[in-house]
């Protein structure tokens, strides 16, 4: 190899490399891989029962591999709304301040690179990571279902998958960016761990339950016109939006569920006349495109965050 | 060997009311090895750290090279190497890799960065072995390999903060002699921070005794040295005690 490589992909090969090779990734894709076999397993199991006489989404036996389940334990869409951040922050919590810690940060800095590339490079390392291990793990929950259903997908559903994979990268790109930006701003890393912890968590539980509260407190009257219950409804569910969660699955649903045609209540009017059928897959991408420039514009706040935090920084050795 | 490498001046860095650096004024020639001399918080590594970019002066400018370290401070970096005070390697990598990732960011090709990292390895005097990863490494063998990775680039100029902290002293003196040698054959401009008055007086051609942020005097090392204790002296003028060391 006689071509010089740029620094920028120079940091990336090495961060790369070094989740590779971690402790902290191993485990984390023993808990992925593990869960996403469990709730395989309970999908194939019950994939039977999961298809009903009527259901529009019948046709697609290979999408209830990834949202069927049980009861019992979760499906594989549910897992990744609730591991994929975990895997993000475990990515990405001590960025930074480990760097800073050993002592390196400051001598990777003398060198002739822009500040930028360098939690670029972390961002972009991590999520190539993240990237393949999710992609390798649909297509292994893929060649199981072939295995035991026999049936091989079809081509629309091949391209939903990769667009979910797709969301769910965009997803843990987001957890990604914030623990990124808190291993900026916290010089501990377990304080960083602690923080976007705590961010999940806010999210996951408590977000919803304070959701409900204002709910309550504003809900209207018995008495209400229809027109009022729908702008509650609206207001409640753009509430709930404002948690990443809500929106990745929002998406997920979509795309793995043809027949999901809107994400908002709908009035009788809109449902009267329509065939419960499934949307073509432009149709649902179409549906859930604002979810996804959503997630997205977290993940540039996230990154805009850490880079105004990071880039006039006083970088000191230890 | 005139020309001036190192400008500073008025340079100032504020930390909310304190001034840690205060308009100071300085100018380090080509091929000069200047000391900073000065106690535990005298300013001299943030006075580094505004050479190299690493932080925002309050007032004042810093030209290394000509070039404005502040506003093209990749510039800056890529002709001067600088050897942070406690510096860190990737614990997981062995020296050598550790040099051949630093090479790598600056661009330097694969097949030169091998055989001058081995080079160098062996000028520093850490073995060249090829398994004991940088994690393994005592402090003083930590700051022998810091030396390799500022030189690995071919800068003109080597900003050392504090670079014989932890090195023993049959050390301390290869450690002198190998930045004369360095400074003699390819006309090194070195900047050297300490707190010991001797290493200082030993191999510098000046020194600047800084104190509570401020130059307090330039000092040509040649023109004390008819005086016995001269600079010892004169340390001892600024800052009392009869201590020479930390
Ligand atoms: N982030 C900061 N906020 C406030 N004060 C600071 C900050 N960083 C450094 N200082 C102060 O600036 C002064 C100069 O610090 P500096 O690190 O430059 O000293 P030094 O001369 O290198 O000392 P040493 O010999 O211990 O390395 C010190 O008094 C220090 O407390
Ligand atoms: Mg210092």
């Amino acid at each position: 190899m006689n071509k010089i490589q740029s620094p920028f992909w120079v940091i990336v090969r090495k961060e790369v490399a070094d989740h590779v090779r971690s402790w902290r990734f191993i485990i984390l894709i023993a808990i992925i891989a593990l869960t996403c076999m469990g709730s395989l397993y309970t999908a194939l199991t019950n994939i039977g029962a999961a298809i009903k006489p009527n259901d529009p989404d019948g046709s697609f036996l290979f999408l209830k591999l990834f949202t069927a389940s049980d009861g019992t334990l979760p499906s594989f869409v549910i897992f990744i709304s609730f591991l994929g951040p975990l895997l993000g922050i475990g990515l990405g919590f001590d960025a930074i301040n480990s760097e800073q810690n050993k002592g390196t940060l400051s001598r990777v800095l003398s060198q002739p690179i822009h500040r930028d590339y360098l939690i670029n490079a972390k961002f972009v390392g991590a999520l190539i990571v993240i990237g393949v291990m999710l992609l390798t793990l649909a297509l292994l929950v893929m060649g199981f279902g072939l295995i035991a259903i026999g049936i091989p997908p079809t081509a629309e559903e091949f391209s939903r998958i990769i667009c979910f994979i797709g969301v769910s990268i965009v997803y843990v790109a987001f957890w990604l960016n914030l623990s990124i930006f808190f291993s900026i701003k916290f010089k501990q890393a377990a304080t960083s761990a602690l923080a976007c912890i705590a961010v999940w968590l806010f999210f996951s539980v408590f977000y919803n339950m304070i959701v409900n509260l204002v709910g309550k407190a504003i809900s209207p009257s018995a008495m209400a016109s229809t027109y009022q219950i729908i702008s509650y409804q609206k207001f409640m569910l753009n509430l709930l939006r404002f948690a990443p969660s809500m929106l990745f699955n929002e998406a997920t649903t979509t795309l793995l569920m043809p027949s999901v045609r809107s994400l908002g209540p709908l009035t009788m009017e809109q449902v009267h006349g329509a065939i419960p059928s499934p949307l073509p897959l432009g149709q649902s991408l179409m549906v859930v495109w604002p979810q996804l420039t959503g997630l997205i514009a977290a993940t540039v706040i996230c990154f805009a965050l850490s880079y105004a935090s990071f880039m006039r920084k006083e970088i000191r050795s230890r | 060997m005139h020309e001036p490498i190192i400008e500073l001046h008025d340079l100032t860095k504020q930390y909310g009311k304190f001034s840690a650096v205060d308009r100071i004024n300085l100018t380090v020639r080509k091929g000069e090895i200047f000391g900073i001399l000065g106690p535990n918080g005298a300013g001299k590594s943030t006075t580094i750290l505004m050479m190299l970019g690493l932080t925002d002066p309050t007032s004042g400018d810093v030209k290394v090279c000509g070039i404005d370290s502040t506003r093209n401070p990749i510039q800056v970096r890529e002709k001067v190497g600088y050897l942070p005070e406690d510096v860190g390697f990737y614990d997981d990598m062995t020296g050598i890799e550790n040099l051949l990732y630093t090479a790598r960011l600056n661009r330097i090709d694969e097949k030169k960065a091998q055989a001058k990292a081995r080079e160098l390895l062996e000028r520093v005097g850490l073995p060249l072995d090829t398994k004991k990863k940088a994690g393994k490494y005592s402090r003083g063998m930590r700051q022998r390999l810091g030396l390799a990775d500022v030189l690995i680039k071919n800068p003109e100029v080597i900003i050392l903060d504090e670079p014989t902290s932890g090195i023993d002293p049959a050390g301390v003196q290869e450690f002198m002699d190998l930045i004369r040698q360095l400074r003699d054959e390819n006309g090194l401009t070195v900047l050297f921070s300490s707190h010991h008055l001797d290493q200082v007086q030993q191999i510098c051609d000046r020194v600047g005794l800084f104190g509570g942020g401020k130059l307090l005097a330039e000092v040509n090392i040649e023109e004390l040295q008819s005086e016995e204790h001269g600079l010892e002296n004169m340390y001892n003028r600024y800052f009392g005690g009869g201590k020479s060391h930390e």
